[in-house]
């Protein structure tokens, strides 16, 4: 379980920080409301969740507040029995 | 009671808010025609001054030319004052069409439309030409009225780091499947000075079958050799598929903007963007003055060269003067200070010793980067830049942050 959180952090760090940047980000921190991701970067994330685990996430499943912090991310994977 | 005090109430505590947190915006008069040097009144209510300007995008010094004022006299005498209509009802003359075709010829394109500013155009172009199964991908700093197009645009959105190669050669990939793919840059970036890598940029986009956006606001008329701008620049004249520009900066500075690119593309706007079919029409007055630009400009390099000679000495003299500026080759010259109050104070002074230039801070620009913009211009003659440059030393001296690194200076006033 932590993996898969782990993962998506990594992910998160990778895609959405620049260089220099030292805010820090963990599994509870809001990436969207937190201004971390912004709406129109969220694509990236659900591509690499839908790549990663060979899934297709709905709009509809893909909401800003599924995505806000890498333990609801995880809950959602949940549903598609990614743990 | 149309505006009830508990209504009222809100908007009181709002703009309290906004100035408990130091960023309320306030307007500085100035009593004078744009130029190097102008009479200002600041704050409202204080007495007059001479200062130099350093913070305008009057990059080619023609916003007040007597040649364009004469035009745009003629232009008011020959086709009048308004044209109290759209484009495509009663508002294009035969004026509107030459402009066009002006601005199609010096950027080296198929078409061009105008719009009645560019941030028109940019909120405009987007919804225009692409659907739902397109995707658009931007530099994460490019200018927010790009930001507000795409908000209106249904094709798909995506980033890339700001200017960072490899990462959009990922999302091009990762979008391969898109019908259109558009990538969207600034061509000069105005906070920074930096330039995009539009020949990387065309490169990956013919790599790709990708479509590519650039807003040349702040290089059309003096980037490149000729001054088309930032495709000039970069070797790219002719393959950059959409170019919104200004003709509010260095192109006479009144107003208007437009479109220029694939003549289908330019087509689109005239059928579907919104700006243009619903908003008045340039009048002719601003019109005729800018056909008068593109012919000063295109006739001579002179003002251009100018411009370039005296970024040269400022980014040099800067440097020497042991103050830190962003790299680069642009007219757009950041003096980095981090600190937000140090920026305000280092403004406030250089006023006092007659020189007007702006301190930025988040959220304009990313908290521990306040900077002063300094901008140049061919309407400053050494005599204005040696004089600010001596008050850039003074007031860097008084603050004591001459030839000290990035980390001194935070040391000393914090990010
Ligand atoms: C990059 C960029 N695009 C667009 C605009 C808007 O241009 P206009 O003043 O013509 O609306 C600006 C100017 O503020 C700009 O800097």
């Amino acid at each position: 379980m932590s993996d898969l959180k782990n993962i998506v952090l990594n992910y998160v760090k990778n895609e959405y920080l620049e260089e220099g940047d030292d805010r820090e980000v963990d599994f509870n921190t809001p990436l969207i409301s937190g201004g971390i991701v912004d709406s129109f970067s969220m694509v990236s994330l659900k591509r690499f969740l839908e790549n990663k685990y060979n899934i297709q996430i709905p709009d509809a499943k893909a909401t800003p507040d599924a995505f806000d912090t890498v333990n609801n991310i995880a809950e959602l994977l949940k549903e598609f029995n990614i743990q | 009671m149309a505006f009830p005090e508990a209504i009222r109430s809100i908007y009181k505590s709002e703009l309290a808010g906004i100035r408990d947190a130091g960023i309320f915006k306030e307007e500085r008069i100035i009593c004078a025609p744009q130029n190097s040097e102008i009479e200002v009144e600041f704050p409202i209510g204080a007495a007059k001054q001479k200062v130099i300007n350093m913070c305008a995008n009057n990059y080619l010094g023609l916003s007040s030319h007597p040649d364009v004022v004469e035009a745009a006299r003629k232009g008011l005498d020959h086709r009048g004052y308004g044209m109290s209509s759209v484009r495509f009802i009663c508002g294009t003359q035969d004026i509107h069409k030459e402009l066009e075709q002006k601005l199609t010829t010096f950027l080296g394109t198929e078409d061009t439309i105008l719009f009645p500013s560019c941030m028109d155009a940019n909120a405009g172009v987007f919804e225009a030409v692409l659907t739902d199964q397109d995707v658009m991908i931007a530099d994460r700093l490019v200018h927010a009225s790009i930001v507000d197009g795409m908000r209106l645009c249904k094709a798909m959105t995506d980033t890339f780091k700001h200017s960072d190669m490899a990462h959009l050669e990922e999302k091009l990939q990762l979008h391969e499947k898109a019908r259109v793919k558009l990538i969207i840059t600034d061509g000069s970036f105005s906070m920074d000075g930096d330039l995009a890598k539009l020949d990387k940029i065309v490169e990956l986009a013919e790599k790709y079958g990708a479509l590519v956006f650039v807003d040349d606001s702040h290089a059309s008329g003096f980037i490149g050799k000729t001054g088309r701008g930032t495709h000039e620049q970069c070797g790219v004249m002719g393959k950059i598929d959409i170019i919104t520009t200004t003709l509010g900066k260095a192109l006479g500075g009144a107003s208007g903007g437009c479109v220029s690119g694939r003549r289908e593309l330019v087509e689109m706007c005239r059928q579907k963007a919104r700006p243009y079919l619903f908003s008045n029409t340039i009048p002719p007055v601003v019109v005729s003055g800018a056909i008068r630009v593109l012919e000063i400009i295109s006739k001579t390099t002179e003002r251009r060269d100018k411009l370039e000679k005296n970024t040269i000495f400022w980014r040099k003299g800067l440097t020497e003067a042991g103050l830190i500026i962003k790299e680069g080759e642009t007219p757009i010259v950041p003096v980095m200070l981090f600190n937000a109050k140090l920026s305000q104070d280092f403004a406030r002074d250089l006023y006092a010793e007659g020189i007007y230039a702006v301190g930025f801070f988040f959220p304009v620009v990313p908290k521990g980067q306040a900077r002063i913009r300094t901008q140049l211009s061919a309407a400053h003659e050494m005599h204005h830049l040696e004089k600010a440059l001596a008050a850039f030393t003074k007031v860097g001296g008084k603050y004591d942050i001459l030839h000290k690194t990035k980390q001194e200076i935070i040391d000393k006033y914090g990010m």
